[in-house]
């Protein structure tokens, strides 16, 4: 092929004040995989979405295998031999996975002649691919990685010959990520063009051929991916150095039992089990990480632990107090006896995202004294101590009047964080800290962490990320299908083998 | 996907209401004139009307002070995360308790013992009212949207079954309950301001007005400045959020609702203790929809409900004087122009925020 698969010439996108994208200039050679990298808000996704047809560029010029182009919505990039996997999938539940794939591209008016002429499509392509899906399954069936292989098959089949993957391993095991690499690997050679958007550089060190990083809308460092280090790039990314990894641990060693659950099961309304008798224990002054991927009872066991949830059985021991089943905790109570819980859902659960930041601040303490008297709320006290928390944990914008929803993600963690760590609880239970949070506050919230832990606290990790157990944690537990699978102090810990027991495979 | 950067928030508050004001009456302005009438004279009748006499604005005010009451019961609610369309059946109910008391008491008592009592009474009755969807929505998960408007038929044939089988005295033929005693009237402000000495001509306007404009400050003080406002106001705007703060939705949505019905409730006051003087049919007279209107317009707070409601109070009277003054215009035609208030105001309210947006824009950049 000659030229480039894609030429983006001083792309300019603003959404009202923000300037997404300024000047951006990106060359994609044909049949390489081209990695895009950038905290959160960089602009990756608005570059994407520009080349997708979703949002029109104020200025620039697109080109598609040399020409000229305009696009002006997706069906006009699919018709360029453009395709897109979102990170969210886009993929109807209760439809098999081969309608799935047929869905807007019906050749025929009759569905089974439609469905046979696909079906013989799909077979030839996933042949040539080494993309397996099982056609006839319910997508709602089917694992995480095979929907994300559907996606990819959805795209191919419609003639894609420029693949954009966003964020594509956030929800995979190892496992799954690595076989996802083979298979992305074998299309570039196969002469697909692929661009990867990630925030995991590890990746990019991996699969790609060059890299773009970009950084507040704009192409800050391009490179070949031979020429440069994982390290070198997290720097460009987000303009000075970075320390993510294990450090040794500061403080005292572990100390009392804080937390104590035995034998939680909780079945959810369909009476499913979620969750068979698990029992945890979290002393003071260690991290345990509980490793996973997401959908394995994690979510639950945090709101089993918090009080918002009560189990059909197990006892559970907070310092001095015992609950079982029928008479749980509460997470009022929670509060009062020091446990604090940094959900993982912070726009659902952990911030009100229509309150001012200063009324978000003080969710689930309202009760205290500083917090109201009388049943009257200290406003302008209120409004006092979260500018101080804003502070102290370097909210920005310093806007105690701003609604918790015009936060940056890594800006709202560090506003939950904020109310949670102030308290200095005994206990923590944090949930995914940083996802959808940008390389500088994710350093900043690990060093909150690893202070609590010196002080004493006693913190429960649930991540999806393994680096981010690693990186935290004196020990990991492994949970799969509703199960503690596995326990290991994190020296005996590696990736390999926690991906295998997260894919529920036993490990001797 | 992303929608147009946010309006700065002194237009969202009062220029893009005006706007939407504007367009309602310059669509309605259209209609009218597509009949044959002149838009510009049915404006100024329907002003003068509503504003142009003393009589005219005590009328205004009069219309006013039921859709305070409705609009701030809509606005609790709605703060809550709950639509009550209840309005209406609890305003009846809060009627009949208010009118029982001052049947049944009205000998009794003197009006500075009685009118409390009624105030109660009608609070108490509205609440117990919309306490039975609140527990259903709470506790059974049937949609409150549906059970207050099924409270509303409700509430409307059992007005009428007491009138007609236990109120009417022997020997009437209207379905109405005897005149309340003297004590239980609640006293006009042409008879108030007369007692202070200031001249002020007879119309409906009585003392409940004053008790709007008390309720409309209580909710600002209880949705903001009370920890139970807090709660009430996290469970309407996150669910989630309250659940991880411990708060109880369950609770926050039976709280919402009684407070809703009991100030619906209150316009039993202005109606059967202010006004009429007796319990009767059709008293609320379609002021609990045109609470949600009001709340709608008002942006859910008692401040810009106030204005609403005196906006749709203007309406109401100036309509009237404007089917009574212009020859072949109908009340229905100034039903028209609230249909395309509400429309406008409402229910398209941000249609016309992005233009809005765009022509802001063009001013000076920003730092």
């Amino acid at each position: 092929m000659d030229g480039p698969a894609v030429r983006l010439r001083g792309i300019c996108k603003r959404f009202g004040a923000v300037q997404a994208n300024d000047d951006v200039t990106l060359e994609v050679a044909a049949g390489t995989v081209h990695g895009i990298v950038g905290e959160n808000g960089a602009g990756k996704s608005t570059l994407m979405s520009v080349l997708y047809g979703f949002h029109a560029a104020d200025s620039g010029r697109i080109e598609v295998f040399g020409k000229p182009v305009q696009i002006r919505n997706p069906h006009e990039a699919i018709a360029l031999g453009i395709g897109m996997v979102h990170q969210h999938f886009m993929l109807v539940d209760t439809l098999s996975a081969l309608e799935n794939v047929l869905l807007g591209a019906e050749s025929h008016a009759l569905l089974h002649r439609a469905e046979a002429a696909m079906r013989a499509r799909l077979d030839a392509l996933m042949a040539s691919t080494g993309l397996k899906v099982e056609l006839q399954a319910q997508v709602a069936e089917l694992p995480v990685g095979d929907r994300q292989r559907l996606e990819i098959l959805k795209a191919l089949v419609r003639g894609a010959k420029i693949l954009i993957l966003d964020e594509p391993t956030a929800v995979l095991t190892p496992q799954e990520t690595r076989s996802l690499f083979e298979v992305l690997a074998r299309l570039a050679a196969q002469g697909t063009t692929i661009l990867l958007i990630t925030h995991k550089l590890k990746e990019v060190m991996q699969l790609c051929r060059r890299v773009t990083v970009m950084r507040a809308g704009r192409v800050v460092h391009e490179t070949a991916v031979a020429d440069t280090s994982a390290a070198a790039l997290a720097t460009a990314m987000i303009g000075r150095k970075v320390a993510l990894g294990r450090e040794p641990r500061g403080g005292a060693g572990r100390g009392e039992l804080r937390l104590e659950a035995n034998g939680l099961r909780w079945r959810d309304a369909l009476g499913v089990t979620r969750l068979h008798d698990l029992s945890l224990r979290l002393h003071a002054g260690e991290i345990v990480g509980l490793a996973g991927v997401s959908g394995n009872g994690q979510s639950e066991l945090l709101e089993l632990l918090s009080g918002m949830r009560r189990p059909d059985a197990g006892t559970l021991r907070l310092g001095a107090e015992r609950f079982d089943a029928a008479h749980w905790l509460q997470p009022r109570l929670a509060r009062r006896l020091g446990l604090a819980h940094v959900p993982e859902d912070r726009g659902a659960r952990a911030l009100v995202m229509g309150f001012a930041a200063w009324e978000s601040a003080v969710l689930g303490y309202e009760d205290d004294a500083q917090a109201s008297r009388h049943g009257w709320m200290r406003n302008a006290a209120l409004r006092e101590a979260a500018a101080r928390l804003m502070e102290r944990y370097d909210v920005r914008p310093r806007d105690v009047e701003l609604p918790s929803a015009s936060f940056s993600g890594g800006n709202q963690q560090k506003l939950v964080l904020a109310r949670e760590l102030s308290r200095a609880p005994h206990v923590l239970l944090v949930g995914q800290p940083t996802r959808g949070v940008d390389i500088g506050a994710v350093e900043f919230i690990y060093g909150q962490l690893r202070a609590l832990r010196a002080a004493g606290c006693a913190l429960l990790l649930v991540s999806s990320e393994l680096d981010e157990i690693l990186a935290l944690a004196d020990r990991v537990l492994v949970m799969h299908a509703g199960r503690i699978v596995g326990e290991r102090p994190v020296d005996e810990c590696s990736e390999a083998g926690l991906g295998l027991m997260m894919a529920g495979e036993a490990v001797a | 996907m992303n929608a147009a950067a946010p309006l700065p928030r002194w237009a969202e508050l009062w220029l893009l209401p005006l706007l939407n004001l504007g367009i309602a009456l310059a669509a309605a302005g259209v209609v009218v004139a597509l009949v044959g009438q002149d838009p510009a004279q049915v404006l100024a009748v329907l002003l003068h009307g509503a504003f142009g006499t003393p009589r005219g604005i005590g009328y205004t005010l009069y219309y006013a002070t039921s859709f305070v009451f409705t609009g701030l019961a809509v606005a609790v609610a709605f703060h809550a995360g709950l639509f009550n369309i209840g309005g209406e059946g609890q305003a009846i109910l809060g009627g009949l308790g208010t009118g029982l008391v001052g049947l049944w008491l009205g000998s009794m008592l003197p009006a500075w013992a009685l009118l409390p009592l009624m105030a109660l009474a009608g609070a108490t009755f509205g609440l117990a009212w919309a306490a039975v969807p609140a527990w259903l929505q709470a506790h059974r998960g049937s949609h409150v949207v549906i059970t207050t408007i099924m409270f509303n038929f409700i509430a409307s044939t059992l007005l009428v079954w007491l009138l007609v089988d236990h109120l009417k005295p022997a020997g009437s033929m209207a379905p109405e309950s005897a005149a309340l005693a003297a004590s239980a009237h609640l006293p006009t402000l042409h008879q108030a301001l007369g007692r202070l000495g200031i001249e002020w001509p007879a119309s409906p306007l009585n003392l409940s007005a004053l008790l709007a404009l008390a309720a409309a400050a209580a909710v600002y003080l209880l949705l903001w400045r009370t920890r139970a406002g807090y709660r009430l106001r996290s469970v309407g705007a996150s669910p989630g959020a309250a659940l991880y703060a411990g708060i109880d939705p369950k609770r926050q949505v039976l709280l919402a609702m009684m407070i809703s019905g009991a100030l619906a409730g209150l316009v039993g006051m202005n109606e059967i203790a202010g006004v009429q003087h007796k319990l009767l049919l059709e008293y609320v007279g379609g002021a609990g929809f045109t609470g949600i209107a009001v709340a709608l317009m008002g942006r859910n707070h008692p401040f810009g409900i106030v204005l609403a409601a005196v906006l749709f109070g203007a309406l109401f009277q100036g309509g009237a004087e404007v089917a009574f003054e212009v020859g072949g215009f109908s009340r229905d035609m100034v039903v028209m122009l609230q249909g395309f208030i509400v429309l406008f105001s409402g229910a398209m309210a941000y249609v016309a925020a992005p233009l809005l947006a765009r022509v802001l824009r063009r001013e000076p950049a920003r730092g």
